[in-house]
């Protein structure tokens, strides 16, 4: 555990150093500021919209709301995805090419050690950065509307753990693909799932079974796509009737929720992603 | 006690291409051997099998004792990589700090004091690796291998970026590590300096060991010249001891002769004959 805490504390200054979280920091400030001003706007529009009368069975603040605070989770996922795929798309064959990564193998810590190491600091920092701003966004929205999600820890949670499950993807990556190729290759996993959820969100609107089950084995495959669906579905998850029903049909509506195996699912895929990536960087020639 | 490292019949294949056929080698404690051989003799190969970062497709190696690549065989050796770097953010203390704690060692400042001090860059202690040249980064990689006083040292052409002052400090800090007791397998193309400081020296030729020995049973005569006036007559089966037979068999035949030599090559044409380049 000693060897493991070292390299922690290796990649978190790693991190700091190469001033990514100043980076990260002045970015997402820009990115919640542009959100804060579009919800303001969108918040003013529903007044104007619905001009006080509102619309037959639909809540117009919870709709706006939750589309917005969709829409905030969507780019939160996408910031931690692009966090959780730089701390680690080069760790083992991007550095072992690089030269850098041989002097800490041959130390006594080990190779186990070095990538526990390394997904423990990239998990902590893009979980904790993904829960502060869906925090952030939360906020916002209360603030510009006075909307607040119907459940706020559960999504942040499963936002949290999707970016995780990115990071781990994108260190068993790193074991096999050079840094590149990896990135590449992950990005292009976290679109797939994203088109894959959906197209769950167009089966659900217009009741085909095919596309939903595209999605559903989707979601198994690349359960960050499967949490982030079920985040978004535990946002507005108190809403029923017409609201509900129009929620489902937007692109942040939360169609598909998880389901009971969603949670243990995810810890025999991260058991599934270290046993893999800890095998065959074992058996991995430096 | 148990060698520094122990190889027996040790063999590495990347695919169709054999790396390694079969290695047998020992480097006794305090003992410094040369690893010589042309490129892709699979010098690196074995330097980094026996560090543990490549396994080896048949045999064995040991470090003290230890399989290659375990914890203990790990805790017991020093390396410097061919190619190598250190985190640029880093100045060369925190490089060597975070290697104690990698390797446990209990050092602390004094350690790394004294290991800036005799790689020579006690005066860049807080200087960003990236601010370096190639040279200081090589001294640092070799100061950095030292930390936790390893009993094996495995150096992987440490002076190949150094000039010739680096090299000779080098040379000094390895005679000095072979004083302390600490063995040394150094794999380097510059011949001279392996002559100069190496105990032993191995030719590695297509992943076997081709010639191995002492740097004076490697340039061992080879033959005798002699200058008459028909010209330079080559004895090359004769030895010192010879010598005045042959002169005093050709004086009686009437040749006067102008002088004697005895042929001893040195290590690079030692080399250059056992790797089967023409040494002239």
């Amino acid at each position: 555990m000693k060897g493991v805490a070292i390299i922690v504390g290796y990649a978190l200054e790693e991190s700091l150093r190469r001033k990514i979280f100043v980076i990260v920091l002045v970015l997402t400030a820009a990115f919640l500021g542009l959100y804060g001003l579009g919800a303001e706007k969108a918040f003013d529009e529903v007044d104007t919209f619905s001009g006080g009368s509102g619309i037959p069975g639909v809540d117009e603040r919870t709709l706006a709301g939750a589309t917005l605070l969709g829409l905030a989770m969507f780019g939160t996922l996408f910031l931690g995805a692009v966090l959780a795929v730089f701390l680690t798309l080069s760790v083992v064959r991007g550095d072992a090419e690089r030269g850098l990564l041989q002097p800490l193998v041959v130390r006594p810590l080990g190779r186990n050690s070095l990538l526990a190491g390394r997904f423990a600091a990239a998990a902590a920092v893009c979980g904790v950065y993904v829960g502060l701003v869906f925090a952030g966004a939360a906020g916002i929205t209360y603030w510009a509307g006075g909307w607040w999600p119907d459940r706020f820890w559960l999504p942040a949670a499963e936002l949290a753990l999707a970016v995780v499950i990115i990071a781990a993807l994108s260190l068993v990556g790193s074991v096999f693909l050079s840094a590149t190729a990896n990135g590449i290759a992950v990005f292009m996993v976290f679109g797939a799932g994203l088109v894959a959820g959906l197209l769950g969100q167009i089966g659900e609107a217009i009741n085909s079974q095919t596309l939903l089950d595209v999605a559903d084995r989707a979601a198994w495959a690349l359960p960050f796509e499967a949490l982030y669906q079920d985040a978004l579905n535990a946002i507005s998850s108190k809403s029923f009737g017409l609201t509900a029903e129009a929620l489902q049909l937007g692109p942040f509506g939360g169609a598909q929720s998880g389901g009971h195996y969603l949670w243990p699912w995810i810890v025999v895929y991260l058991g599934i992603a270290a046993v893999v990536a800890s095998v065959f960087f074992a058996r991995k020639d430096l | 006690m148990a060698p520094a490292l122990l190889t027996s019949g040790l063999a590495k294949r990347y695919g169709r291409v054999e790396a390694l056929g079969g290695v047998d080698l020992e480097v006794g404690t305090g003992e410094l051997v040369g690893l010589l051989g042309p490129n892709g003799a699979g010098k690196s190969t074995l330097v980094k099998i026996a560090c543990g970062l490549v396994r080896p497709t048949a045999g064995r190696a040991e470090i003290c004792g230890a399989p290659a690549g375990s914890k203990a065989a790990r805790a017991s050796l020093g390396y410097l990589a061919e190619l190598f770097r250190f985190p640029g953010w880093y100045s060369a203390d925190e490089v060597l700090r975070l290697h104690q704690r990698l390797g446990g060692s209990g050092g602390g400042e004094a350690e790394r004091r004294e290991l800036l001090e005799l790689v020579g860059l006690t005066d860049a202690r807080d200087r960003k690796v990236e601010t370096m040249s190639k040279g200081m980064q090589q001294r640092l990689g070799i100061a950095q291998a030292l930390v936790g006083d390893p009993r094996l040292l495995l150096l992987d052409e440490p002076t190949s970026a150094l000039d010739p002052a680096g090299r000779r400090v080098v040379r000094r800090l390895l005679t000095t590590l072979r004083d302390r007791g600490v063995s040394v397998l150094l794999n380097s193309h510059l011949l001279t300096e392996v002559e100069l400081v190496c105990d032993r020296v191995v030719i590695l030729l297509n992943g076997a060991v081709a010639a191995a020995g002492t740097p004076a049973e490697l340039e061992r005569p080879q033959g005798v010249e002699v200058e008459t006036d028909g010209g330079v007559r080559r004895y090359p089966d004769a030895t010192r001891e010879d010598i005045p037979g042959i002169v005093a068999a050709l004086v009686a035949d009437g040749e006067p002769v102008y002088a004697v030599r005895l042929v001893a090559p040195t290590l690079e044409e030692a080399y250059l004959r056992v790797v089967g380049e023409d040494p002239t």
